[in-house]
């Protein structure tokens, strides 16, 4: 498997293919229904395709950072976009602010939590499938 | 301030999750900022139960969703009590995960998975929804999955295995009971579930998805007949992973059960009182039986576990104020006792070299003070007066006597005879008898040594206190049955009065 | 329409048992996946199938007429996600179960409990047990 030239050549291509779609998905979703975790699997999905191409080893160094940490990264964005909650006193936790600039624009808090969920998703998927991989 | 601190149990541990896992490569550091988070955990429950006491039941509707729509978040009494627990038994583990083995624990990923089981058993207590129970259980479980197999061993990935295929199946029906009651209500919030079960038309249904419920979650608190993934998978674990498992893992399950059989089935006791009676006395029964055929500490201990939830359930099958308070007090003891005996285990094991008593023995020669100290959680948990079971057993036995459930009441003493069978055989095998062969020579560095008592000086140290100054921990947990038993406070806390008559007024 | 889904529903959980009953752990694996398809199905079919009135509607909006029930939609994509974390993390104890005991048969598998873990000292007989 690892010497199929076709799988070689067209894995980063797929990769970059993968890590566009799943942005588009979280976007789509920061004000309609979509959003971080299907985006995450999108992109470790990519990612994995990578390193059955091209080894583990290559994938880890390509990603830039242990998969744990990555998952770290995301539970800390989702964690704190919850916190402007408590900015106003009495509002719970996880209540979303949101910011209308016009011209039918909305920017919410809410796509920092789906992009936390994104990167949580690819670390957790990278991390328990990359160790299974050959090297 | 008070949404900060309702959501500060959750919160503190998933932070520490997630930056621990940021340093992944670094695992010295992570030990630090566990413990921190640990501490600080303690601290927040302690402010919350202070504050459910002076200001009543704390309700945080998140992402301002209004309640029966939203995930809300309901701290009560009981809750808070748990909180503060949970706060407890991680300060204890953490200090202790800092002994033996440490290095190689943190290298493996211990703490980012210790805080996330944390984090699943602080939402568990917390959760307001039934849904959400159900992620929590989720979250939880998949954090023990990985704690379980931290060392890779070929036993633990065999008893890990078990632990796995039973919760998979066991957790899916509890996904069931959710479906269907979603179904036959419309409703997956506790509180309006308390307040619309009573009036739903087919009210065999109704206990069939109870029923479902009742397996779900006996099979997390390992309840007769669904115990056997217990002792096939704790026996395997490290010892801070055993201790933390032995400690909350059940008491979720035992927790739950509270929850739901006194908010949402309660209109219906006549019907499963009886069912969990039954099941409460054959888990008391086989667990101490099983303990008594073992001859391994940890075996030992882990049908020990599975015993005592029989205690805890009495209060549900009897449903008076003073059985439920008396299950209250139960875990609360058992939690200490139980872990600090795990701890305590792990103890024995580095200063005699094994886990089998016919390996163990002469330790109190060698080890006095971890003689005496493994004595207070051991007698308190046969019920020997004046330590912490003795007021458990004696509520919950006075409480079966007052509700004319004599046999229940028999099991109760009889079993706590057995289980002092069991203490003094390790105590006779590991400490008492002639070493059968000499000890390992000594490993142990002083900070290794200081990690691995301090904490079990802490926990009998809360068994002597619950145990001699009892008066303010039964208060407690009279306070956690009034308010177990105020299903209409509780819904009105949740719902608020303006949105229970316009949910009267707009029913489907 | 809701009887024929029932009886699918049946169908997959027969299916779902009889994998569970296989001493292959990947096997119950599989059974397991499908037990959690059939309970998803069954979560959809509570919440009616077919149009009913959604909760949650904006005041005076009109409510949409033949809308399903997005409620069990929701929870049946948690459980999904849920499901996905726990299949994933099985598979890779079971591979790694498969590379340290050489097997993947339950039947197999006594590492956690040894036949004679619950022999005694000396003093006591050790049970009698079958060969296995």
């Amino acid at each position: 498997m690892n010497d199929s030239l076709i799988l070689r050549t067209s894995a980063p291509l797929l990769l970059w293919l993968a890590l566009a779609v799943s942005i588009f998905i979280v976007l789509r979703g920061h004000n309609a229904p979509g959003g971080g975790f299907l985006g995450g699997l999108i992109a470790s999905a990519g990612i994995l395709l990578y390193a059955i191409a091209h080894g583990r080893d290559r994938a880890m160094r390509r990603m830039r950072m242990a998969p744990v940490g990555l998952c770290g990264i995301g539970l800390l964005a989702a964690l704190a976009s919850g916190l402007l909650g408590f900015v106003t006193p009495d509002t719970p936790y996880l209540t979303h602010r949101w910011w209308f600039p016009g011209g039918g624009l909305a920017l919410g808090t809410t796509i920092v939590f789906d992009l936390g969920v994104y990167l949580a998703v690819v670390g957790t998927v990278t991390a328990m499938f990359l160790p299974l991989l050959r090297k | 301030m008070d949404q900060v601190l309702l959501a500060s149990p959750l919160l503190v541990p998933l932070a520490a999750s997630a930056v621990t896992a940021l340093l992944w490569r670094r695992p010295g550091l992570q030990r630090p900022v566990s413990l921190a988070a640990a501490v600080l955990l303690l601290g927040c429950s302690a402010a919350l139960l202070s504050h459910t006491l002076a200001a009543g039941t704390l309700v945080g509707r998140m992402g301002a969703w209004p309640a029966p729509f939203g995930i809300v978040l309901v701290v009560d009494v009981f809750s808070a009590i748990m909180l503060v627990i949970t706060g407890l038994m991680a300060v204890a583990v953490a200090v202790y995960s800092a002994g033996q083995g440490a290095t190689e624990r943190d290298r493996a990923g211990f703490h980012p998975l210790f805080q996330g089981l944390l984090l699943g058993v602080t939402g568990a207590f917390a959760t307001g929804d039934l849904f959400n129970l159900y992620v929590w259980f989720e979250v939880m479980l998949i954090a023990s999955f990985g704690l379980l197999v931290l060392d890779r061993t070929r036993e633990q990935l065999d008893g890990g295995l078990r632990y796995v295929a039973l919760n998979l199946v066991g957790t899916t029906f509890f996904l069931l009971a959710v479906g269907l009651l979603l179904g036959l209500t419309g409703t997956l919030n506790m509180a309006d579930l308390a307040r619309l079960a009573p009036a739903v038309e087919n009210q065999g249904a109704l206990a069939a998805v109870a029923v479902l419920l009742l397996i779900a979650f006996g099979a997390k608190a390992a309840v007769f007949p669904l115990f056997n993934w217990l002792p096939a998978a704790y026996h395997t674990a490290s010892m801070p992973v055993a201790a933390i498992f032995a400690a909350l893992l059940t008491k979720v399950g035992v927790y739950a059960i509270i929850r739901v059989f006194t908010l949402v089935f309660a209109h219906d006791t006549a019907f499963f009182g009886p069912i969990v009676g039954v099941v409460a006395m054959a888990t008391m029964v086989t667990g101490v039986l099983g303990a008594a055929a073992h001859y391994d500490v940890r075996r030992i201990l882990s049908f020990h576990i599975i015993s005592q939830i029989g205690y805890m359930l009495v209060g549900v099958a009897l449903m008076t104020p003073l059985a439920i308070a008396g299950s209250v007090l139960y875990v609360i003891h058992h939690i200490v006792v139980k872990a600090n005996l795990f701890l305590i285990a792990g103890a024995i094991r580095q200063a005699g070299g094994s886990f089998a008593l016919a390996r163990l023995g002469g330790l109190w020669v060698t080890r006095p003070v971890l003689g005496l100290l493994f004595l207070i959680p051991a007698l308190s948990l046969a019920g020997i007066p004046p330590l912490s079971g003795f007021w458990g057993k004696l509520a919950v036995i006075r409480a079966s006597l007052e509700a004319e459930a004599w046999l229940l009441a028999a099991v109760a003493l009889a079993v706590g005879l057995l289980t002092l069978f069991s203490m003094i055989k390790i105590w006779n095998e590991a400490f008492w008898k002639a070493a059968p062969e000499p000890p390992p020579a000594e490993t142990w560095s002083r900070a290794a040594r200081f990690a691995t008592f301090a904490p079990i000086v802490l926990l009998a140290g809360t068994t002597l206190a619950i145990g001699l100054w009892t008066e303010p921990f039964m208060g407690l947990s009279l306070a956690a049955a009034d308010g177990l038993l105020d299903r209409q406070g509780y819904i009105a806390a949740v719902l608020g009065e303006r949105a229970t008559a316009a949910l009267q007024e707009g029913a489907r | 329409m809701e009887t024929l889904l029932a009886i699918a529903i049946g169908a997959v959980v027969t299916a779902s048992v009889y994998l569970f009953l296989s001493r292959d752990l990947l096997r119950m694996l599989i059974g397991f996946i499908l037990f959690g398809t059939s309970v998803n199905l069954a979560i959809l079919l509570a919440g009616r199938i077919g149009p009913i009135r959604p909760p949650l509607v904006d005041p005076g909006a009109a409510a949409l007429e033949a809308a399903a029930n997005p409620l069990p939609q929701a929870l049946i994509l948690t459980a999904i996600v849920i499901g996905f974390g726990l299949t994933a993390f099985a598979l890779v104890l079971v591979l790694k179960g498969h590379e340290a005991l050489g097997t993947t048969s339950a039947e197999d598998m006594g590492e956690a409990e040894p036949v004679a873990a619950t022999a005694p000292s000396t003093a006591l007989p050790a049970p009698h047990r079958k060969a296995a």
